[in-house]
């Protein structure tokens, strides 16, 4: 089998900003392959974010500690100098925000970041950018696109706004595609309408993406493998169909119960677990799920598990999975 | 945009007037006889009538504002009482040398001011930072005629390098372009710089902070862009409040500079006022104060124009 397009191996990041590091991933490892899709779920503050901009070291680098090893293409991302990687960041892996009108510059038009980003990567001239910006415009079905790009961020919808944001991350065709939680901020219908979008260019382009997301009905829609982070680690990971039918790490379960029990509809935040993520700052020795684990035991508290290969297809880090075998079909739509 | 500016213009007119009667009433409610400070102690009653009939405080009052409105609009201020003069060649020449001071002051204070801004913004918390914004403090709260001496002391009196007062050789109060003038300007001028200076930085430092912190800088730098091309974004971004504030500090200096031209024996407005505030000189006070008003009224349009032109989040209704 050929290597991944993109990999994490232990990846890891530190905040060492505040009083005590904050150590928001601890050894994330993740392979996308070409043309994959692959959804990130977790709660809020599991290091989603965190991990996505570890792969364009957008994370402020004075104040972080990475470690571990991020190979996009055969490259080292981690060892590209400034040139390099200016032409990495958009040239191969380019992001998209949860909300574009905090993501785009709000005095700039869209024309013009658009444009601007093209030229950063190409020599080419004015009108040229101009003209790709406006088929990119016309390629993500914004109305009147000749118009729309004279106008300013705030000046448009929120669908509209995300589509755009879609055209400036296309604009200097890169391979792998970041989303970072791009349809939250949005309404249920709008939502739909971006996830198809993002599907149907994830075919056309063979991009590799990495979608973000607190909806796991979104990621199942759009992603061939889910992957689930809680505290800044993996702790399971499989095909989006054995992760929605046999999960067996007990926090998956969990979230996939409070799912089944209507309490998580579409959009909603992924918190109907009972307690709190553990304190990044002050992480167990143990599995950092313990506290709120109802099969925890003393062994769980006192040695970190190593992401193991189920029978029922995942993999999951947990000391207990004997204990967590669940009927197919009793999670979902049962 | 052209619609906006009709109406911002029509806007500033009831202020207009408004201002042209507090700058009447303000000379009649102040207290005393307007003549008594020119008539010769032994004046004779009758020679008192004609004065008074000659500068018209024979009449009413709204007579009397109505006449000096239209007077004003023409371009008459009518007499100084003191020199005898025609108020309006006073008040505009000191308008011009104050407008220089204030301008070259407010350059000079922008210039600074958005160095330390920038630098303290960008990194911010550090010990950079708290240096350049102890600076800023101490530019907004020195008391500026203190510093004003403390300069002439230096670099006058011990140094010896640049004249202390006036606004040219032999005391003349005739500006010319050459560096005889110049080296006048320079003292008042950086003495003055302090306060926008000041201003500009703390205004500038805040926005910088504010502006980075900002998700679409991780978005900049998300689609390749350098230090340098966030920079510029950095400046687009700050520029319409920068330069409003810088606007409306040229509005304080051209008012507010009493102390340093007192200081520096500079003859602008701020001398005007106190030369016609210590001889009771009251047309000469109520037609400097008139024009100040008007240019503050003036340079406040200009800065809300300006500001809407460069920023596109600012609604044109
Ligand atoms: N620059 C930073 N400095 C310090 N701590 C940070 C920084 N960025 C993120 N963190 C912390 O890292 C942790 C993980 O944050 P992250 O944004 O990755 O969470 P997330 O999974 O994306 O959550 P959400 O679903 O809310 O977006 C959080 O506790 C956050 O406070
Ligand atoms: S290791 Fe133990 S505490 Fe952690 S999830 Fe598994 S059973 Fe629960
Ligand atoms: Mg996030």
């Amino acid at each position: 089998m050929a290597d991944p397009y993109l990999r994490l191996d232990q990846l890891e990041v530190t905040f060492t900003g505040g009083r005590s590091p904050v150590r928001a991933v601890n050894g994330v490892d993740l392979t996308v392959d070409s043309g994959e899709t692959v959804a990130l779920i977790g709660e809020s503050g599991s290091g989603k974010s965190v991990t996505l901009r570890a792969i364009l070291r957008l994370n402020p680098e004075k104040k972080t500690r990475i470690g571990g090893k991020v190979t996009v293409g055969g490259r080292d991302v981690m060892g590209l100098g400034n040139k390099a990687l200016a032409q990495f960041r958009g040239g191969e892996v380019a992001m998209i925000f949860q909300e574009p009108l905090l993501a785009l510059d709000p005095v700039y038009t869209l024309g013009d970041q658009i444009t601007e980003a093209i030229r950063r990567h190409e020599p080419i001239s004015k009108a040229d950018a101009r003209k790709r910006a406006l088929s990119l415009f016309e390629r993500v079905r914004i109305p009147s696109p000749e118009r729309r790009l004279d106008t300013y961020p705030h000046e448009m919808s929120g669908g509209m706004r995300q589509r755009a944001m879609i055209a400036l991350a296309l604009a200097c065709n890169p391979k792998v595609l970041l989303a970072d939680e791009p349809t939250t901020a949005l309404d249920a219908t709008v939502q739909i309408q971006i996830l198809l979008l993002l599907r149907e260019l994830q075919r056309e382009f063979g991009l590799s993406i990495i979608f973000v997301t607190h909806d796991l009905g979104a990621a199942v829609e759009v992603a061939d493998r889910i992957a689930v982070m809680y505290a800044g680690r993996i702790v399971e990971e499989g095909s989006a169909r054995d992760i929605i039918h046999t999960p067996r790490h007990p926090y998956t379960i969990g979230l996939l119960k409070s799912r089944a029990h209507g309490a998580m509809t579409k959009g909603r935040r992924l918190d109907a677990i009972a307690g709190s993520p553990p304190d990044l700052a002050d992480l167990p020795k143990g599995c950092a799920f313990a506290a709120r684990c109802t099969l925890a035991t003393d062994p769980c508290r006192q040695t970190q598990p190593e992401l193991i290969q189920t029978e029922t297809g995942t993999r999951a880090r947990c000391l207990r999975t004997d204990q967590t075998l669940t009927r197919p079909g009793e999670l979902v739509g049962a | 945009m052209l619609r906006y500016l009709v109406y911002r213009v029509v806007y500033a007119i009831p202020i207009l007037l408004g201002v042209a009667l507090v700058c009447f009433a303000l000379v009649h409610i102040s207290p005393g006889d307007p003549l008594i400070s020119v008539l010769p102690a032994d004046a004779s009653v009758e020679l008192q009538q004609r004065l008074l009939v000659i500068y018209g405080f024979d009449r009413s009052y709204p007579e009397q504002f109505i006449l000096w409105l239209g007077r004003a609009l023409s371009g008459d201020l009518g007499t100084s009482i003191a020199s005898g003069r025609p108020v309006a060649t006073e008040v505009f020449r000191a308008v011009g040398n104050t407008l220089l001071l204030a301008a070259v002051a407010t350059v000079i204070g922008f210039f600074l001011g958005c160095l330390f801004g920038f630098v303290a913004g960008y990194f911010s918390n550090s010990w950079v930072d708290k240096a350049a914004s102890t600076l800023a403090v101490l530019g907004v709260s020195v008391p500026h005629y203190w510093l004003g001496m403390v300069l002439v002391i230096i670099f006058s009196a011990q140094l010896g390098w640049l004249p202390a007062t006036g606004a040219g050789p032999g005391g003349s109060g005739q500006w010319k372009w050459d560096w005889v003038h110049f080296q006048f300007l320079i003292l008042p001028a950086v003495t003055m710089s302090v306060i926008p200076m000041g201003i500009v930085a703390r205004t500038v430092r805040a926005l910088v902070a504010d502006i980075l912190a900002q998700d679409f800088v991780t978005g900049l730098r998300a689609k390749g862009l350098g230090d340098l091309g966030v920079f510029f974004h950095v400046v687009k971004n700050a520029a319409p409040t920068a330069l409003a504030v810088m606007g409306l500090q040229l509005g304080y200096l051209l008012g507010g500079s009493i102390l340093i031209e007192t200081v520096f024996s500079w003859p602008g407005t701020g001398m005007l006022l106190n030369t016609a505030i210590f001889q009771r000189d009251l047309p000469l006070l109520q037609g400097t104060i008139l024009v100040l008003a008007l240019f503050f009224v003036f340079l406040n349009l200009l800065v809300d124009v300006v500001q809407t032109a460069l920023d596109p989040r600012i609604q044109r209704s």
